[in-house]
This record gives structure tokens, C-alpha cells and sequence, in this order.
């Protein structure tokens, strides 16, 4: 009896060893990060663009704004036809079609984003012989589609029947029903989602290699290479210079951050609101 | 009232809109299942040359030389294979235990916090996690965690040779911690899952709490745990970055974990933009479209498991 006790008593201690085994990870990684990047961040590091190796100073202000546009276009690509293709789960969901569309969207959420990123490659880099941070946006959208498709399926399936119905009986188009009391009343849902979207693809570093493929100068057109945050921080970090190295840890408290920021205020701000 | 012409017209302009509304999330479906199957058609189509160029010789070759024209992938596929089993045994055993004490053991106030905190670990970009792997771990590999697994379990190959710090062995272990939130997120889903009968019972015969854990409710949900444990896999196999910056990049088959290694992800990531030549860019693309098949079946089957268990889809 005693025996089966104690046994039991170690076994749900290590249980316990092991879930606080992650969150120790991730402390440790963020202390360190914070602790490097704190020494390398100032003012210029956010506003100044990247200098050659050995001159001191600089900064990734191009490679933020560029991140930025990236993302932003990624979103106007992808949030329509995500949105779209979760209210067709959502409001036509039964039969094989939907299942497959289902399994085909799970399924795109574990493709490798460097397989995307060739994807994006041969769709618009190769035809035109010219890097281009449109073709990042591409990848980025086909990186978010899984998640939007998936979270406004459930934001809007948790949207009470009656509510739909009511609106239907009242003679409302089935157009105004969806977009103006579905889809608003989903809304807290349907925002978590985009922002966890946003959250996966802003730290995607690899499909931007062969894509927006970077540059050390402004550029805010979409159509030519442009610089890219996560880019900066892996050129940098596998550089032999002790300078490049610390702007490498400075770039990544940037980056971990936004996205922390951006789960946070997904998970814990907006998503009870959605439950309730 | 409306006159009847009036409201045929309002009828009329209603529908339109309706049939426009409705062309438009048909549109968006079909859209997406299109881009799906380009982007496996775009991949086939790329990797042409290669395929016809080499055949079947492609995966088990070891030559990988641009300059005469050779591409065989089989340490490429050895290192991502090795790299991530690696991960999936050391966060199969950590996430598992870890999501029975999350759903079974932990008191509410503790657990939705450490859920929370693990499910941000998932967040940290891949970039971090390498740069956190090349400039902490992999010298602590090298000075200390390599040393004494050698001067421990030396005698198996596996531990022998001389330590880089970056190497299979290293990446096994980012790899694992970039795995753990999400093996550790679906095996909690999946053990929440079971029936409560099932625990009852069990504490009804006189099993303590950790008995019921382990030999009812975990035998119960093997099937999901194991659905979330090769999910983890197929996360692991198509990781680039992270793997690129702590694998060491040699592409050579060393029965050593600590010797430095290569994964197919890892070689598309530093030679894409440098390839030249048809066949070159061609094998280089191969490698996407086998990562592509492979992670498609990986992941295909993990979620047609967890639709048994969880019912959803």
C-alpha cells in the first residue's frame, strides 16, 4: 500500500517536472534574448538603416517597415479568401467536398514553409527573373489561410442558430444576414484568429530567403526585393562579426516581442471576449 | 406600400446580390483547393529535370556536388529523419507527461497559466530559436551536455567522436523544444477527451490518481497521443532555419549524434538563391517536393487520426 503510494507521489511529480519543463525553456530563451538585446537596442537600431561590417551603428528600420508591408499584404491576400472559405464551411458544411476542404486546409497548416516558399518562388520570382516582396506576401498568405480558414469556421458555427434564423424570417437577403449580423456578431473570434495568423508568419524567416530575398537599402516597393526583419537576424547571426552578432540578438527581442504582444492580446484580450 | 413592379425589383436586386454572395465563397473555396494542388503540381512540374535526370537514384545516392552535376539526397534525408527523431523521442516523452499533469493533476489556477506560457514557446520565431541554439546551447554541447554523455554512455557509437557543438545532436534538441507545445497541446486535447467514467471506475477499484493516469487514461488515448506526437513530427522534418543555423551543414552520414549533419530543408534554405543551371535548381526543388510528399503524409495521417479522437473536421 505504502509502496503504490510513494509510487505514485514520483509519478506525479515528474509529470509535473515535465510541464514545468517547457515553460522554464521558454523563460530561459526570453531572459536571454532580453538580456542580449537590451545591450545592442537604441534609438538608431530602429531608425537607421544597416551599415557595412566594421563601421559601427546602424540599424534594421528597413528591414521593420519592409516586414510591415510584407505582412500587410499577406493580409489583404489572404483574409478574404480565408473568411470566405470558413463561411462556406461554416454555412455549407456537411458532405465530402467540405471534409476534404477541411483536411486539405489541416493538412496545408504543416506543410513546411520553406516548400511554400518555393511555391511562391516558381509562381513569381521565376517568370520574372526578379525577387519581389509580393511574392513573400504570397507565401506568407498561403502560410495564413489555414488558420483564418479554420478560426472563422468556428468563430461563426458558435454563432447561435436562432440568431441566423431570425434574421432569415425577417426577410433579410441572406448576403445581409452573413455579412451584417453573422459575421459581426463572430467578430472577437474571427480577430483572434487573424491576429494568431498574423503571430505565425512574422517570424517566418525561410520562404523569404528565395522570395523578398532582402536588400541593405530602402525599399517600399512590393514589386522589388526588400529588406526583411527575420532575414536581417539569420544573415547576421551566422556572420563571423562579434557587431553583426548583437544586432542579430537586438532584431530577435524585436521580433519576439511584436509576436508575444500579438498572442497575448489574441489570446488573453480578445478570445474570452469572443466566449462570452 | 410598395407597388408590385417596385417590389419585384427589390426582390430581383436582393437575389442578385445573394447569387453574387454566394459566387464569391464558392469562388474563395474553389481558390483554395486550386492553390493546394499548384502548389504540389508547381512542384512536380519544377522538379522535372531532376526526377527524369535521376530517377529513383535521387534518394539513395550520397553525392551532392553542383559542379559535376551529381545530386544524391540520402544524407540529407538521414540528417532530417535522425534530427527529427531525436525531437519526437524527447518531447514525445516530456509533452505527454506534461499534458497528463496539465489535464489530470494540476489545479485549474496552475494549469491554464502553464498551458498558456508552453503554448507561447510555439510562438517564439524559428530564427530565435536558432540563434538561441547557436550562441548558448551549442557551446554548452560542446563544453558540458556533450563531455558527459560521452564520458557516460561513451561506448555506443552513437556518443562517440569528436564534439562541434553544432551537429545532429543539437538540432535534435531545438527541434524538440519547438515540437514540445505542440505535442504537449493535442495530448492534453486528447486526454480531456475521455470519458470520465473511465477515471471513475478506475478510482472506484481503488487505483490512486497517477495508477488511473497511467494505466486507464493514457492506454485510452493512446491513439490521439500518438496522432499529436507525429503531428510533432511533421513539424519537426520541414523545420529549416533553426536547423540550418545549429545542424553544422555538411551533408555526410556519421554514426555519431554529435557530428555535424545536414536536412533537406536546411540545404534548399542555403543553396537556392546561389543554384545555377537547370538541373541544378531542378534537384534543389526535388528536395522541396519530397519534403512537400513526405510532410503531407505525415500530417495527413496525424490529423485523420485526431478526427477519430476528437471529432472535429
Amino acid at each position: 500500500m505504502r509502496a503504490r503510494h510513494i509510487r505514485s507521489f514520483i509519478g506525479t511529480a515528474l509529470t509535473a517536472f515535465c510541464a514545468s519543463l517547457g515553460a522554464v525553456a521558454l523563460l530561459l530563451i526570453f531572459a536571454y534574448v532580453l538580456l542580449q538585446g537590451f545591450r545592442a537596442l537604441n534609438p538608431a537600431f530602429v531608425t537607421q538603416l544597416p551599415v557595412p561590417v566594421g563601421e559601427s551603428g546602424g540599424g534594421v528600420a528597413n528591414g521593420i517597415v519592409g516586414s510591415a508591408i510584407t505582412v500587410a499584404l499577406a493580409i489583404v491576400i489572404a483574409m478574404p479568401i480565408g473568411l470566405l472559405s470558413g463561411l462556406f464551411l461554416a454555412l455549407f458544411g456537411r458532405g465530402w467536398f467540405p471534409s476534404v476542404v477541411r483536411f486539405l486546409s489541416d493538412v496545408l497548416s504543416g506543410i513546411p514553409s520553406i516548400a511554400i516558399g518555393l511555391f511562391a518562388y516558381i509562381l513569381f520570382v521565376a517568370p520574372f527573373r526578379h525577387f519581389s516582396a509580393l511574392s513573400a506576401s504570397f507565401a506568407f498568405a498561403m502560410l495564413m489561410l489555414p488558420v483564418i480558414l479554420r478560426t472563422s469556421e468556428d468563430a461563426v458555427r458558435s454563432v447561435p442558430r436562432e440568431i441566423r434564423e431570425g434574421a432569415l424570417a425577417l426577410g433579410m437577403s441572406e448576403y445581409a444576414t452573413t455579412m451584417r449580423i453573422v459575421v459581426p456578431a463572430a467578430r472577437s473570434a474571427i480577430i483572434t484568429g487573424l491576429l494568431l495568423s498574423i503571430a505565425r508568419v512574422t517570424g517566418e524567416t525561410a520562404p523569404l530567403i528565395f522570395t523578398a530575398f532582402g536588400t541593405p537599402f530602402w525599399e517600399l516597393n512590393p514589386s522589388n526585393p526588400m529588406a526583411q526583419l527575420p532575414l536581417q537576424i539569420f544573415t547576421y547571426a551566422i556572420s563571423a562579426y562579434q557587431s553583426w552578432h548583437q544586432q542579430a540578438w537586438a532584431g530577435a527581442l524585436l521580433l519576439i516581442c511584436a509576436v508575444f504582444v500579438l498572442n497575448v492580446f489574441a489570446r488573453l484580450v480578445l478570445s474570452p471576449m469572443a466566449k462570452r | 406600400m410598395d407597388q408590385p413592379a417596385q417590389r419585384r425589383r427589390r426582390y430581383a436586386a436582393v437575389a442578385a446580390t445573394d447569387r453574387a454572395f454566394l459566387f464569391a465563397v464558392y469562388a474563395a473555396v474553389g481558390l483554395f483547393v486550386l492553390l493546394v494542388a499548384l502548389l504540389f503540381a508547381s512542384l512536380v512540374h519544377g522538379s522535372w529535370p531532376s526526377l527524369r535526370e535521376f530517377g529513383a537514384r535521387f534518394l539513395w545516392t550520397s553525392q551532392w556536388n553542383p559542379v559535376t552535376n551529381q545530386f544524391g539526397a540520402l544524407p540529407l534525408i538521414f540528417g532530417t529523419l535522425v534530427s527529427s527523431l531525436i525531437a519526437i523521442v524527447l518531447a514525445g516523452i516530456v509533452g505527454v507527461l506534461a499534458a497528463a499533469f496539465l489535464a489530470e493533476f494540476a489545479p485549474g489556477w496552475l494549469a491554464r497559466p502553464l498551458s498558456f506560457i508552453i503554448e507561447l514557446l510555439a510562438a517564439v520565431p524559428s530564427v530565435v530559436f536558432g540563434l538561441w541554439g547557436l550562441f548558448v546551447l551549442a557551446p554548452a554541447v560542446r563544453s558540458s551536455i556533450g563531455p558527459f554523455l560521452q564520458k557516460t554512455l561513451g561506448f555506443l557509437p552513437i556518443f562517440a567522436g569528436p564534439i562541434y557543438g553544432v551537429g545532429l545532436f543539437t538540432a535534435g534538441l531545438v527541434l524538440a523544444l519547438m515540437i514540445l507545445p505542440t505535442v504537449t497541446a493535442i495530448s492534453r486535447e486528447v486526454i480531456a477527451a475521455i470519458a470520465r467514467d473511465q477515471r471513475e471506475a478506475s478510482m472506484a477499484l481503488g487505483a490512486t490518481k497517477w495508477e488511473t493516469v497511467a494505466s486507464v487514461v493514457l492506454p485510452a488515448a493512446r491513439v490521439g497521443i500518438f496522432g499529436a506526437i507525429v503531428l510533432g513530427l511533421g513539424r519537426a522534418l520541414g523545420e529549416t532555419i533553426a536547423t540550418t543555423m545549429v545542424i553544422g551543414n555538411r551533408p555526410e552520414i556519421a554514426a555519431s549524434l554529435f557530428a555535424p549533419s545536414y536536412t533537406l530543408a536546411s540545404l534548399i534554405a542555403n543553396e537556392f538563391t546561389e543554384a545555377n543551371g537547370r538541373i541544378y535548381v531542378s534537384a534543389l526543388l526535388e528536395l522541396g517536393l519530397l519534403l512537400f510528399l513526405v510532410s503531407f503524409v505525415v500530417n495527413g495521417f496525424a490529423r485523420l487520426m485526431l478526427y477519430t479522437v476528437l471529432r472535429r473536421g
